[in-house]
C-alpha cells in the first residue's frame, strides 16, 4: 500500500461526517453497519428466541402437561428417586430432584432473568444518565458531592450488602432488583458524566446558552443525544451483567425464593446432582450462557457499528471477514474503509 | 493581552455623555481576568490571564463595529462579556441604558433576545445530534414566540431568507458545506429579530471565496433588518484578502511587527507594548498612556500612545516589503 493511500485513508477518517452528505444520519451508517455483522445478526435472532421462549413459558407448560411447580414422582423420578434424563416419559430436558419439568423452569426462569435484566437495566440507565449529566454539567460542589456518592456505590461489597438485606428481609424479587439496580448505575454515571464534561464545552452548547437556554434544557435536548450512542451500548452491556448477577443472587438463595424458578436457584439446586444427572446443570447452564452471551456480542456490535475505527479480535467468521476485507477495499463506499489504517486493504481479500 | 483593546481602542463616541436614545451597547472600562490555578490540593489561584483589560466602547444603532487584535488578545472573550456567556471580573456593560452586567440567567432571559452570537467554527457551533430546523427553531422554543406549524413556518422563512432550500429543514448539519453551516448559524441569530449581533470571526473558518458569500449575506441581512453586526477581525481579513490589483499588491507596505507578544499573565507595566513597538521610549515602560484625542488625530478619532504617529510619517521598521 503506498502512502498516498494511507493518507487517503487517513483522511477519510477524519472526513468520516462529510460522507452524511449522501443522506445518511450517523444512525442510519451504524445501523447499516450493524446489519453487516453476522455476529450481531446472529445475536439479535437468539436474544430474540430467547424472548420468544420466556413468553412462550405458560404454553410449553400447556402443550407438555407440566405445571411450574407440579412434581410428578411417578414418571418424572425413577426408581430410586432420582431425575430422569432429557426425553424420558415426555420430559424434554429431564426433571429435576422432585420430578418437576427442567424444560418448563427454565422457560419460566428466562421470564424472571429477562424482567430482571431489563427492568434494572432500564432504571439504572435513567438514573445513571441522570446523575452523570447533573454532576458533568453543573460541576463544582455538586459534581464533587456526586462523584463521591459514585465513587461509594462502586466500591461497596455487592455481596455482602444483599446477604445482609436478604437476612433482615425475606429473599424476594424487590430486593434483588433494588440491590441490582444500586450497583449498575454508578458505572454509567461515571461514564456519563465524563462525556458531558467534554460535551458541555463544545461551541454549539455555548450557542445555547446564548439564545436562552436552561441547564436542564441544554443537559437533556443537547447533551443527552449525543450521549446516547455510548449509553446505548453501555445499557446493552449491562443486561448480561444484571442477567447473571441475579444468578448469582438466586444460586446463594439470597435471590428469587423458591418455588418460583429462575437459572441461578435451579443451578443452586442442582449442586447436589451434577455427578449423577448432568442435564440438571447444563440446560440452565447453557441458557444462562447462550443468554448473556448473545447480549455481550450485540452490544460489542453496536460499539463497533458506532466507531467504525475500533477491531474487533472476533469479527465474525472467515467467511464475513474476508468479505469486510473487500468492502474496505472499495474506497469511500462505507466508513468502516476507516479500519484501513489498522488493517491495511491491500494486504487482504 | 489586550494589544489592541486596551492600548488603541479605536471609538469616536466614547467621550459622548449623557443618554443617547441611538446607543445600543455602552461597554465601560470591562476587565476579565482568568485565575490560573495552581497544582495544589486547594488548587488556589496563583495568577491571573488578563484576558480583557479595561476596554471602553460604544456602539449606535444601526453601526458596525469590528474589533481587531492579535491572536489571543481578548477580542472573543469580550465578545462573550458583552453577550454575558461569562461573568464580568469588573466594568460594566450597558445595553440600551440598562446595566446588563452578571445578570443572573433568568433576568439577563429578555436581554438574549436582543443580543445574539454568530460563532467562529461552523462545524462546533451546531448541534451535530440535531435536525437543522430544530436548531434554527430553537430560539423561537427557549423563548417560546412561536410553536408547532407557526415555528416550522418561521424556520423555513428564516432558511430561504439566508439562502438555504427551506425543505432541508429536516436534515442534520452534517449534510451541508460549510458555507451552509454558517448560513444555519447566521439564520439561528437572526431568529429573534435581535438588536445586536455579536460575529465572533463569523467567516474565518471558511474558505476565501464562501468568506465572500457570507459577508455579501450579512451585509444585505444589516440593510434589510437594521442590525448591528460587529466583526472582531474582519479588518485583519480585509488585509488578508488578496488585492484586486496585483501591482498594488506588489506595492503595499506592511509593518512588520518584531519582538513576543507580551505576557496576558504578566503583562509590562506602563503601555502594554513597547516590546513590539518601533516607536516604544523609556516613558513607555513607566507610564501608562491614556486614551485621548490627540493632535494628530482625525476629529473622531482617540489614542493611547505617548507617541502617535504622524500624517506622513514612515515608521522606522515600516520599509520592509511585504514577503511573497
Amino acid at each position: 500500500m503506498s502512502i498516498t493511500e494511507v493518507q487517503f485513508q487517513a483522511t477519510a477518517v477524519q472526513d468520516a461526517p462529510a460522507q452524511a452528505i449522501e443522506g445518511r444520519s450517523q444512525w442510519q451508517l451504524t445501523w447499516r453497519r450493524l446489519r453487516n455483522d453476522n455476529v450481531a445478526v446472529i445475536s439479535v435472532v437468539v436474544i430474540g428466541l430467547v424472548i420468544l421462549f420466556a413468553l412462550a413459558a405458560p404454553l410449553i407448560a400447556h402443550a407438555t402437561g407440566h405445571g411450574v411447580d407440579v412434581a410428578f414422582p411417578n414418571t418424572g423420578e425413577d426408581a430410586s428417586g432420582q431425575p430422569v434424563g432429557p426425553g424420558t416419559h415426555g420430559f424434554l430436558l429431564g426433571t429435576d430432584e422432585i420430578g418437576r419439568d427442567l424444560l418448563v423452569r427454565i422457560a419460566y426462569g428466562a421470564r424472571i432473568s429477562l424482567f430482571v435484566g431489563i427492568l434494572t437495566t432500564a432504571i439504572a440507565t435513567v438514573a445513571g444518565v441522570s446523575i452523570g449529566l447533573i454532576a458533568g454539567y453543573f460541576g463544582g460542589l455538586v459534581d464533587t458531592f456526586l462523584a463521591r456518592v459514585i465513587d461509594a456505590a462502586l466500591a461497596f461489597p455487592f455481596i455482602v450488602l444483599a446477604l445482609a438485606l436478604a437476612a433482615v428481609f425475606h429473599p424476594s424479587l424487590a430486593i434483588v432488583i433494588g440491590v441490582i439496580t444500586f450497583f449498575s448505575w454508578a458505572g454509567i454515571s461515571r461514564i456519563v458524566r465524563g462525556q458531558t464534561l467534554s460535551l458541555k464545552e463544545k461551541e454549539y452548547i455555548e450557542a445555547a446558552r446564548s439564545i436562552g437556554a436552561g441547564p436542564w434544557r441544554i443537559m437533556f435536548i443537547d447533551i443527552l443525544p449525543n450521549l446516547l450512542g455510548p449509553v446505548l451500548v453501555l445499557a446493552t452491556l449491562y443486561i448480561p451483567t444484571a442477567v447473571t448477577f441475579e444468578a448469582t443472587l438466586s444460586f446463594l438463595g439470597i435471590g428469587i425464593p423458591e418455588p418460583a424458578p429462575s437459572w441461578g436457584n435451579i443451578l443452586g439446586e442442582a449442586q447436589s446432582f451434577y455427578q449423577t444427572s448432568w442435564w440438571y446443570v447444563v440446560f440452565p447452564a447453557a441458557a444462562l450462557l447462550i443468554t448473556t452471551l448473545a447480549f455481550n456480542l450485540l452490544g460489542d456490535g453496536i460499539r463497533d457499528a458506532m466507531d467504525p475505527r475500533t477491531e474487533r479480535i472476533f469479527a465474525g467468521s472467515k467467511a464475513s471477514r474476508r468479505k469486510r476485507g473487500k468492502r474496505r477495499g472499495q474506497a469511500g463506499q462505507d466508513a468502516d474503509l476507516g479500519m484501513g489504517l489498522v488493517v491495511p486493504a491491500g494486504g487482504e481479500g | 493581552m489586550s494589544e489592541t483593546l486596551s492600548g488603541t481602542a479605536v471609538d469616536p463616541f466614547i467621550t459622548g455623555p449623557g443618554v443617547d436614545d441611538d446607543v445600543l451597547v455602552r461597554v465601560e472600562n470591562l476587565v476579565k481576568y482568568f485565575p490560573v490555578h495552581g497544582n495544589g490540593l486547594l488548587r488556589r489561584s496563583v495568577a491571573h490571564v488578563q484576558a480583557v483589560d479595561g476596554v471602553s466602547l460604544t456602539i449606535r444603532r444601526g453601526q458596525t463595529l469590528g474589533l481587531v487584535g492579535e491572536t489571543g488578545c481578548g477580542k472573543s472573550t469580550l465578545a462573550r462579556c458583552i453577550a454575558g456567556l461569562i461573568p464580568v471580573t469588573s466594568g460594566k456593560v450597558y445595553f440600551q441604558g440598562r446595566d446588563i452586567t452578571n445578570l443572573s440567567r433568568r433576568t439577563m432571559q429578555p436581554v438574549r433576545r436582543e443580543i445574539q452570537m454568530i460563532f467562529q467554527d461552523p462545524y462546533g457551533s451546531l448541534n451535530p445530534r440535531r435536525r437543522v430546523g430544530a436548531i434554527i427553531g430553537d430560539p423561537f422554543a427557549v423563548h417560546k414566540t412561536a410553536t408547532g406549524a407557526e415555528r416550522k413556518r418561521a424556520v423555513q422563512d428564516l432558511m430561504a431568507r439566508v439562502g438555504l432550500n427551506p425543505e432541508h429543514f429536516n436534515r442534520f448539519p452534517a449534510e451541508f458545506s460549510g458555507g451552509q453551516r454558517q448560513r444555519i448559524g447566521v439564520a439561528r441569530a437572526l431568529a429573534l429579530r435581535p438588536k445586536l449581533i455579536i460575529c465572533d470571526e463569523p467567516v474565518s473558518a471558511l474558505d476565501v471565496s464562501i468568506q465572500a458569500q457570507v459577508l455579501n449575506l450579512l451585509a444585505d441581512l444589516q440593510a434589510d433588518f437594521g442590525l448591528s453586526p460587529r466583526h472582531p477581525y474582519s479588518a485583519a481579513l480585509l488585509s488578508a484578502a488578496p488585492a484586486a490589483d496585483p501591482d498594488a499588491a506588489a506595492e503595499r507596505q506592511r509593518i512588520i511587527l518584531t519582538g513576543d507578544v507580551p505576557s496576558p499573565i504578566n503583562p509590562p507595566s506602563g503601555c502594554r507594548f513597547p516590546p513590539r513597538c518601533p516607536k516604544a521610549q523609556d516613558l513607555c515602560a513607566t507610564d501608562e498612556p491614556a486614551l485621548e484625542a490627540k493632535a494628530s488625530d482625525p476629529r473622531t478619532h482617540l489614542t493611547a500612545c505617548h507617541f502617535p504617529v504622524q500624517e506622513g510619517e514612515i515608521l522606522a521598521r515600516a520599509d520592509r516589503r511585504q514577503q511573497r
